[in-house]
């Protein structure tokens, strides 16, 4: 008899490196139903509906001019305050949502997993698109405040760094994504981290120069060298940085910049592929 | 190609963990990580042993499965039987993915898709329409898959009015018959059907049945059909499995293994009397069991037709307001045959001061189940819904048939009850 030819195999060992890319492929149309189901669902029988897209950024950037600029005097070079902190926000947020949404998905997706076999990573990819199209509204907003500032004599000159955009987008997604499927697959086993991501998000905010320019913070803490280089080596500090040059060009973005960027998010998002597919697995027996 | 192996599964074991997952996790996995560097088995896969739910283990691992062998021929109808907690849902949770085997391969030459999933990701706020190409892209359809049968799925699910309203305005009805039409029409190479059948209407349930039968019998599928439902077993499957603390007991011909199982149940019927969840507000005395005004044990034999009485003190020990006590009568499946309460006689106990003794006397009527063995368990709460404490196999009888019936052959066990009738005849 010829020997048996099997379709697939299930078994317990598992090589380190095991994507199926070819399977994630053939789910493509799952992928798109969760971008579109979130988009439906997200905003349902709530008053204000996608306007919320809008308000959130805007009143925290409000806030953040108030005390950060008014109070607190952070100088912010030639730029209005007000559009500056709009600028780190609106790119902030969608880092922070792509990791606070995906660090859950083993927990809030328990009975989905627990019934039903599709590769899981669908899951935060589709999170990390739906969250694109919020990213754009935002940046839509920012650009209407952007066009308003240069009407009452903002000076800015339109400039080459805008092709480093697409990379920024996507160092933010993968960064997101990556360092959301570590956690997500941590607190299957330790739900202490749960209690972490809330806050740790906040005080990582603070420490990628959302609020003030890299420059400022390395002069005013000469004296704090450590806090000084997890702000120059913070990836999300270059995302920032470099969007802010984008679009107030206080300078070129340095290409060993978004070559470090994007080198430290692609390696963050592999190993949390890694540790995502090898947690699938078995993660309902823990959860 | 008739007798192909479709699924072959080989040395199969799945271990579990009891108890709290907490304490002592991160020190085990460090542990774990140890031996795995210096190329050394797990240390926690060694211990472990046989999973008996009921008595109470050394070990914090127990397999729930443990050294499977099974092959599956293509167009097989496999019936898998066992007590709740032999393995069943472990096996069918191994073979759709959900999680993988501690040791062992599963070897496949189709698709393998599971009813057990019967509305996954159903979102409330869509249509009925979303949501078929959600689940369906959920189980593994393509969206042109889907498009091609959208039309059949609407019509079988028989929502055909509601289906551009969101689902959470369906009754719960229609949500399993729209889930159930989306997994009806997946068409994977192997289906596993986890007694789903039970919801629905009568009618829905017949076409349920109908599809699988369909499936099975027209289209050459392999189908894995889990149940306590023994005649529904009989009646679709053609080989059959039976499971016992994780291992299959028994395998062969669907009778066979009814039979097996059958003694299996009967076993766990005679077990000793048990004590579930004690409070403080009330105390069991003491029990005295007659059958036919005779004293008996907690396990004895009668005959059709007999009655018992039941002879039970307890003490309270708070004051208790709407104590009420309730009897399950429970056969060899598992399946409510009898319930009776206090309140069924009209007998009431609005206040119960501190420190009573409640003797209590309970007779019923003669008692004319199908012979086979039963437990009569008791239930002490309050209002109907707190429960206080349970008493599990307060006595375990096996009914025969004796003189009721003077048949020479058994009365047929799928029958509900014994009906005593009295003929008469005029041939002239």
């Amino acid at each position: 008899m010829k020997k048996d030819i099997w379709l697939f195999e299930i078994s317990p060992k598992k090589k380190l490196i095991d994507l199926n890319l070819k399977e994630v492929w053939r789910y493509k149309d799952l992928l798109l139903l969760f971008v579109k189901r979130d988009v439906i669902t997200k905003y349902k029988q709530t008053v204000l509906g996608p306007l919320w897209y809008i308000i959130q950024p805007l009143f925290t950037s409000i806030i953040f001019t108030l005390i950060f600029n008014n109070i607190a005097n952070i100088p912010t070079n030639s730029i209005p305050p007000f559009l500056f902190n709009l600028a780190g926000i609106t790119a902030w947020n969608y880092f922070k949502d792509c990791l606070t949404e995906t660090s859950d998905t083993f927990k809030k997706n328990e009975s989905i997993f627990g019934k039903v076999y599709f590769p899981r990573v669908i899951m935060p990819i589709s999170v990390v698109v739906s969250n694109l199209l919020k990213f754009s509204i935002q940046i839509l907003i920012f650009f209407c405040f952007y066009i308003y500032f240069l009407i009452s004599g903002l000076n800015v000159i339109f400039n080459i760094n805008i092709i480093f955009f697409p990379v920024l987008v996507i160092s933010m997604g993968l960064l997101g994504l990556g360092l959301g499927m570590i956690i997500s697959s941590m607190v299957t086993k330790y739900r202490d981290l749960t209690f972490l991501i809330g806050f740790g998000v906040q005080l990582l905010m603070y420490l990628s120069a959302v609020v003030y320019p890299v420059s400022v913070a390395i002069d005013k803490m000469k004296n704090y060298p450590i806090a000084v280089n997890i702000i120059k080596y913070n990836p999300m500090t270059t995302v920032i940085e470099s969007f802010r040059k984008i679009v107030f060009f206080e300078g070129e973005i340095h290409f060993f910049d978004v070559f470090y960027m994007m080198s430290v998010s692609l390696i963050i998002f592999f190993i949390g592929l890694i540790i995502f597919n090898k947690t699938e697995k078995n993660f309902i027996d823990t959860i | 190609m008739e007798n192909e192996v479709i699924l072959k599964i080989e040395n199969l074991s799945k271990q579990y963990r009891l108890g709290v997952i907490g304490t002592g996790t991160i020190s085990h996995d460090f542990n774990r990580f140890i031996a795995k560097i210096r190329g050394k088995e797990d240390p926690f896969l060694k211990i472990g042993e046989k999973n008996v739910r009921n008595t109470k283990g050394k070990s914090e691992y127990v397999w729930a499965l443990k050294d499977l062998n099974l092959e599956v021929k293509r167009g097989e109808v496999l019936g898998i039987i066992g007590k709740n907690g032999a393995g069943k849902s472990t096996l069918l949770k191994i073979l759709s993915k959900v999680t993988s085997p501690t040791t062992g391969i599963i070897k496949s030459k189709g698709r393998i898709a599971s009813l057990l999933e019967v509305g996954t990701g159903f979102h409330p706020e869509m249509t009925g329409r979303e949501n078929i190409f959600l689940n369906g892209a959920i189980l593994g359809m393509t969206k042109k898959e889907i498009q091609s049968k959208l039309d059949e799925i609407i019509s079988f699910s028989g929502c055909e009015r509601y289906i551009d309203t969101p689902v959470k305005r369906y009754s719960s009805g229609m949500t399993v018959r729209l889930a159930f039409a989306v997994a009806a029409h997946l068409e994977p190479d192997i289906l596993i059907v986890d007694e789903v059948l039970a919801v629905g209407d009568v009618e829905f349930q017949k076409k349920a049945i109908g599809k699988m039968q369909d499936i099975s019998k027209e289209e050459g599928r392999t189908v894995l059909f889990v149940s306590h439902n023994l005649s529904s077993v009989k009646s679709l499957c053609s080989k059959s499995i039976v499971l016992e603390n994780g291992m299959i007991v028994k395998s062969g011909s669907v009778e066979d293994c009814i039979e097996e199982y059958t003694k299996i149940a009967k076993k766990s019927i005679g077990e000793e009397m048990k004590f579930i969840n004690h409070t403080k507000d009330i105390e069991f005395l003491s029990k005295k069991l007659l059958v036919k005004k005779k004293a008996v044990s907690e396990k004895t034999i009668m005959f059709l037709g007999d009655d018992i009485e039941i002879n039970i003190s307890f003490k309270t020990l708070e004051e208790i307001l709407n104590l009420s006590f309730a009897f399950d009568v429970i056969n060899v499946n598992e399946e409510l045959v009898a319930h009776f309460t206090n309140e069924d006689s009209g007998l009431l106990f609005p206040k119960t001061e501190k420190n009573t003794e409640v003797n209590l006397k309970i007779k019923t009527d003669p008692i004319l189940f199908i012979p086979g063995n039963y437990a009569l368990n008791l239930w002490v709460g309050v209002n109907n819904r707190e429960v206080l404490f349970e008493i599990k196999n307060l006595l375990s009888f096996n009914l025969e048939k004796g003189s009721l019936s003077k048949r020479s052959t058994k009365i047929p066990k799928h029958s509900k009850m014994f009906l005593p009738s009295k003929w008469s005849s005029n041939i002239s």
